[in-house]
């Protein structure tokens, strides 16, 4: 895998087979990624995904196990950091970082925070201490400029009117800017943040956006970001890498990695929250009809809809027409976002058009729903504007969606045996109810087709090695019996009719 | 409002750090089986509130009334044994206990037979947690020990549900579970949640009511959605901020 | 809103009343065996049991009213206090800062004219010159210079502790580095006071950087244990290396320090000689004086300079966070050496000073309960803080000299009694009640090294301790 990163003078940090190993668990496991000079990278993923784990190594709080990691300096100088100690990746190689959990000094003024970070230089300049305790002018003269160095920070953060505080009295907001002021400060060629959204509202991180925008159009200073909050990281980030335990699993520019199936199942979800909003409108209120959610919008949101895409009115969105009879109930959000997800996994791989029509029609208006609405209010699809009509938007989307559920199915739940397309009586059993199953590896289980207590109970030895692979697990359902907990949950099941549902209809 | 019905009725609260007024005049309330949220900027005071539903500082005037009882001036303990859970900022878990015994620490006493059915369904909500179940609480991930921060607090079993930023650090797809989770424990236990959120969009989605804090005082209330739709707020919290 | 104050005021007294029941039945069940009866032996050598039930009922009452009385009354007012001083403090807070502004000022001021001051009050008093010079020695030396060697001790552990955050149970090993090396080369050698006091100097840093290295790791807890066998380590070798420094018998006949070459001997070439004064010892002590003074304003100096140098802010930072340190670029390896061998350094000042003053250097003069004094006074002070802890030493030390001097306690309790022995009784209580006044020391505030409009105190509610 090594020449998937290729030499190449553009990239100031090459990690390359990088793997981390605390006894016997495996934080990052051979990891290959390139951060360009200049350009902002990302890095996002899970929790515990070993994202921080790859900062720590990057800037030598860690020695890594295995792997190489290479900075190349804009002067040409490169320098191998998994050899260095911490303080002297600072120093020479010119890496700064921030925390997740922020260590500020915080007994120290803002301005003395920032005056700390210039330690190296202002060290030389009063001669190790000794110069400057004669009072040599050198040393005065170096001060003041360290003193308006911090003051160009200062301003840049908006904090001059606090420089005399302590820094463990500003707001968390503040704290957070001061943090990477003070990282400038020691004048990197490489910031490497740690979740600098967290804990920020929507309006600071907007500001946080234009000072990293800023940092790296004014400074030329490249940065790493580990960030959860996707109004950042697809905003300002050239690149994003996306880690799930410890490996890569999709790297690439913003809308690529958005719109990769496997970020979206490991990471993000369904990524149009409006459409969850919507299923959950209509889960609140008892309606199995996804149509009828849009019904159920807030005003404002149809509004926004509107305005968004004219051209496709809501009412088009709620007429889907004679192709909506018996679908199935949206009982669950996970069996949903499976839909929606899988709506997107066409758009990305399938053609629409090309496709014919085979999927059974009682899928059909669920999956256009959140396609439909996704267009509309996310990234319109370049095709879509071009539409009119209500019911040139249903015959579109069918097709469309069709295949998708149909794909599905195919593509993966061919795994196991008694695969089903659909959730009987459209009710999938909540089969985290199962000790081990979790709702990430639910929706995996959906995804491939398995929606019922009594298909893991009649699974033979070659659906569990055909599961096992497709959620990524060794030996875990075995292990864990499910095989035995699900026949135990259907045994329940029957006795007792209706069984609890997640966030049910009420 | 109805005085009667409110589990938590915080009235006319002060409170201080040294000289410096933290909260003044806070008059906040939220009612048995309600999830409330407080939003506000950074530094407006929202986590003091927190803290001084638990006399962590104290209240300096004003009362905190918590199921018909005064307790505002109780011992902090006092007030955790009234079944007041909270996932504070910072998150707080033991770094050197397990996270089993992390969980063990935020169990009721009085409610043992529950334990292992309360264990399962934290790690039901957190797979992950149980994944690294033997492993020292200061060695998980920030967003993990979040996870137990939260996992923690439920296991109190508790009638009031304070947390504060949940969200925190937390991957979007986790943010979802748990905020779909505080949904579904509100609405089948009857639990009371009192939400601190940065993510005002997402806490104002999930909540019935809201209050908007600037500088120490309530400057807003009302029902989550009209909130949502209220051009001021809009402004302040929700733009910029994903959509 | 009156009915809420009088149920208040009402269950104040309830409360106070149930907490005064509760304590007498406490003090009832923890007395009853204890002083309630009493065994004695009789005249046949029986043992008897003594009921001693007024006694007991005197203790029970004691405690029970005490905590009705706190409870009731003395926690309320207080409170009130405290809540009348807040609405007051924002005035109390300017008066206070220019009083504190000059406090360091007419403090050195009257630290210069003290040997004179005291020896024209004396000299008043006795109406003789004479008479004022001899009385004065008592006061210069034991209180004087006494009090200014701790201060100057404890402005060294300052660096470390209070500065760098490094909490070392064992500075007493380098005051008596210090005090071996001029004891052994001034006796051995024959060199002068002034060759040696630089050479202490730098023998106990070199012992700073020696014991800073092995112990750099260790943070906290850890690392106060492993200073403090180091300081039980050389006091050890002290006392066992007997070839070279005589073991416990100590070195004797040190020779004095002179001024510039000048001694301070009686007779010819002398000081007092040369200068043509009647001959008196207070020569000597009034010149240890001045140079215990210089040394410890040196020590000031050094440390206000270093405070606004990289390396003193680097200091303070690792104090605050070390991970965010290096973070930083910053080399925490050579900046705890740096904090531990700049406070033995001073250590080792003030201990070759000693060895002069004393003409006797034994081991015993650095027992690990003088390394527990200076942190003391370093705690006492306030971390960090010079005034304070000048403040601290002058209190802790001046207090237990004077209690040596409350002759009329005797008076109070009779006879039998030596304030003396209730000297380290009082020091102990008179820390636990400057603790719980002032749980950060007497100046807890820290001043900012730097500023960029006004420099503001902060408040030690910031400040971190530092984690060794």
């Amino acid at each position: 895998m090594v020449s998937e990163v290729q030499k190449n003078n553009s990239a100031i940090l090459r990690v390359e087979r990088l793997s981390m190993k605390f006894g016997g668990l495996i934080a990052i496991n051979d990891l290959n990624f390139e951060a360009k000079r200049g350009a902002i990278t990302a890095l996002i993923g899970p929790n515990g995904a070993g994202k921080t784990t790859v900062f720590n190594c990057i800037t030598g709080f860690y020695k890594p196990t295995e792997g190489m990691l290479t900075m190349t300096r804009q002067n040409g100088e490169e320098y191998l950091l998994e050899r260095m100690a911490d303080f002297v990746i600072t120093k020479k190689a010119k890496v700064a970082r921030t925390f997740q959990n922020i260590r500020l000094f915080s007994g120290l003024t803002v301005l003395e925070n920032l005056l700390v970070a210039q330690h190296n230089p202002l060290m030389l300049s009063s001669g190790y201490t000794i110069l400057g305790l004669l009072g040599f002018p050198t040393y005065k003269k170096a001060a003041a400029d360290a003193i308006e160095k911090a003051r160009f920070w200062l301003e840049k953060i908006n904090l001059v009117d606090r420089a005399d505080d302590p820094a463990g009295d500003l707001p968390y907001g503040a704290q957070r800017r001061l943090e990477i002021a003070r990282a400038m400060c020691t004048e990197p060629e490489l910031l490497c943040l740690d979740e600098p959204a967290a804990g920020l509202n929507a309006r600071e991180s907007a500001e946080l956006n234009k000072l990293l925008l800023d940092i790296r159009d004014e400074t030329g200073t490249s940065i790493l970001l580990i960030e959860h909050d996707m109004s950042v990281v697809m905003e300002i980030s050239d690149h994003v890498v996306v880690l799930e335990y410890g490996t890569k699993i999709s790297d690439g520019t913003p809308d690529t990695v958005k719109n990769d199936p496997k970020v979206i199942a490991a990471y993000l979800g369904v990524e149009d929250e409006e459409i969850v909003e919507m299923l959950e409108h209509a889960e609140a209120a008892g309606v199995d009809d996804i149509t009828a959610a849009v019904d159920l919008m807030s005003t404002e949101a149809i509004q926004e809809l509107e305005e968004t895409h004219p051209d496709a009115p809501v009412a088009s969105l709620v007429a889907t027409g004679p192709a909506r009879p018996i679908r199935p109930a949206v009982a669950k959000k996970q069996s949903v976002a499976k839909v929606a997800k899988a709506t997107k996994v066409s758009e990305d791989a399938a053609p629409a058009k090309a496709v014919p029509v085979k999927a059974p029609p009682a899928k059909s208006p669920s999956a256009k729903a959140p396609a439909a609405t996704k267009v509309s209010v996310a990234k319109p699809v370049a095709e879509k504007p071009t539409v009119t009509g209500a019911s040139a938007v249903a015959k579109k989307s069918a097709p469309k969606s069709a295949p998708a559920k149909a794909a599905a199915p195919q593509i993966k739940a061919g795994a196991t045996a008694n695969a089903l397309a659909a959730p009987r009586e459209g009710k999938a059993d909540r089969l985290i109810d199962i000790k081990g199953i979790g709702p990430v590896n639910e929706r995996k289980l959906n995804e491939h087709g398995i929606f019922h207590f009594d298909q893991i109970a009649s699974w033979k030895k070659a659906d569990i090695i055909a599961a096992e692979a497709y959620l990524a697990f060794d030996g875990r359902i075995a292990r864990e019996d499910w095989i035995g907990q699900a026949k135990a949950l259907v045994k329940a099941s029957q006795k007792k009719p209706a069984p609890k549902k997640s966030g049910g209809a009420k | 409002m109805s005085e009667n019905k409110a589990l938590l009725s915080i009235e006319n609260v002060e409170t201080y750090y040294g000289n410096i007024r933290a909260l003044s005049g806070v008059t906040v309330h939220a009612d048995a089986g309600e999830i409330v949220t407080l939003i506000g900027a950074n530094g407006a005071g929202k986590s003091t509130l927190m803290m001084t539903i638990f006399g962590m500082p104290r209240a300096r005037t004003g009362r905190i009334m918590f199921d018909g009882k005064d307790i505002t001036h109780l011992p902090t303990h006092e007030i955790a044994r009234l079944r007041i859970a909270q996932s504070p900022e910072g998150r707080r878990i033991f770094p050197r206990m397990t996270v089993q015994e992390n969980l063990q620490m935020g169990a009721s006493l009085d409610k043992l037979e529950f334990f292992d059915e309360d264990v399962r369904k934290v790690f039901d909500l957190f797979p992950r947690l149980k994944e690294r179940i033997n492993q020292r609480g200061g060695t998980l991930s920030g967003g993990e020990q979040q996870m137990l921060a939260i996992g923690r607090a439920l296991m109190a079993r508790p009638r009031l549900l304070l947390l504060d930023e949940p969200s925190l650090g937390l991957a979007p797809l986790i943010i979802k579970h748990i905020f779909e989770a505080i949904k579904e424990l509100n609405k089948t236990t009857g639990l009371t949640v009192f939400l601190v959120e940065q993510n005002a969009f997402g806490a104002l989605k999930l909540a019935d009511r809201g209050y908007v804090m600037v500088n120490g005082i309530v400057t807003m209330s009302g029902a989550s959605k009209d909130l949502l739709a209220n051009p001021e707020v809009r402004a302040a919290y929700l733009e910029g901020g994903r959509h | 809103m009156a009915d809420v104050q009088t149920s208040k005021a009402e269950s104040t007294i309830a409360k106070a009343i149930k907490e005064g029941l509760f304590a007498a039945a406490l003090a009832l069940g923890l007395f009853l065996l204890i002083v309630g009866f009493r065994t004695d032996q009789n005249i046949r050598n029986e043992l008897v049991l003594n009921q001693r039930w007024g006694l007991l009922a005197i203790f029970v009452l004691v405690a029970g009213f005490g905590r009705f009385f706190l409870t009731a009354y003395v926690t309320p007012w207080n409170a009130a206090r405290a809540a009348k001083k807040r609405t007051a403090v924002a005035k109390e807070a300017k008066e206070q800062s220019s009083f504190r502004k000059s406090f360091p000022k007419i403090g050195l001021a009257i630290l210069f004219i003290y040997p004179f001051l005291v020896i024209s009050i004396l000299a008043a008093y006795n109406g003789s010159m004479m008479g004022g010079l001899q009385g004065s020695l008592k006061y210069v030396d034991n209180f004087g210079i006494q009090i200014l060697i701790y201060v100057m001790l404890a402005w060294g552990l300052n660096i470390v502790i209070g500065l760098a955050g490094l909490l070392d149970l064992g500075y007493v090993a380098f005051y008596a580095v210090g005090a071996y090396s001029y004891a052994l080369l001034s006796t051995h050698f024959g060199l002068s006071f002034w060759l040696l006091l630089p050479m202490a100097g730098i023998f106990a840093a070199l012992w700073g950087i020696v014991l800073g290295f092995p112990v750099l790791r260790l943070r906290g807890d850890y690392l106060a244990i492993v200073t403090l066998a180091f300081g039980e380590i050389i006091r050890l070798v002290l006392i066992n290396w007997t070839v070279v420094t005589k073991g416990t018998f100590g070195i004797s006949g040190i020779a004095k320090a002179t001024l510039f070459g000048i001694p301070f001997t009686p007779g010819p070439g002398g000081f007092a000689n040369l200068l043509g004064l009647p001959n008196s010892g207070v020569y000597y002590k009034i010149f240890l004086y001045y140079l215990i003074l210089f040394l410890a304003l040196l020590t000031a100096w050094v440390t206000i300079r270093l405070r606004r140098m990289p390396i003193g802010r680097a200091w303070e930072a690792l104090r605050e966070d070390e991970i965010a340190c290096r973070s930083l670029g910053i080399n925490t390896t050579t900046t705890k050496l740096t904090a531990f061998a700049t406070g033995a350094m001073f250590g080792g000042f003030a201990g070759s000073f000693f060895a002069a003053r004393q003409g006797f250097v034994s081991p015993e003069s650095f027992v690990f309960l003088e390394s527990a004094i200076i942190l003391a006074i370093v705690v006492l002070g306030g971390m960090g803080s010079l005034v304070g802890i000048a403040i601290a030493a002058a209190v802790m030390i001046g207090g237990t000299e004077l209690l040596r001097e409350l002759e009329f306690l005797k008076l109070v309790f009779g006879n039998d009694f030596t304030p003396e022995l209730y000297r380290m009784l009082l020091f102990g209580l008179a820390m636990i009640v400057v603790m719980v006044w002032k749980p950060r020391g007497f100046v807890g505030n820290r001043e900012p090294s730097a500023f960029l409009h006004k420099r503001k105190m902060i408040s030690s509610e910031f400040t971190k301790e530092g984690h060794g």
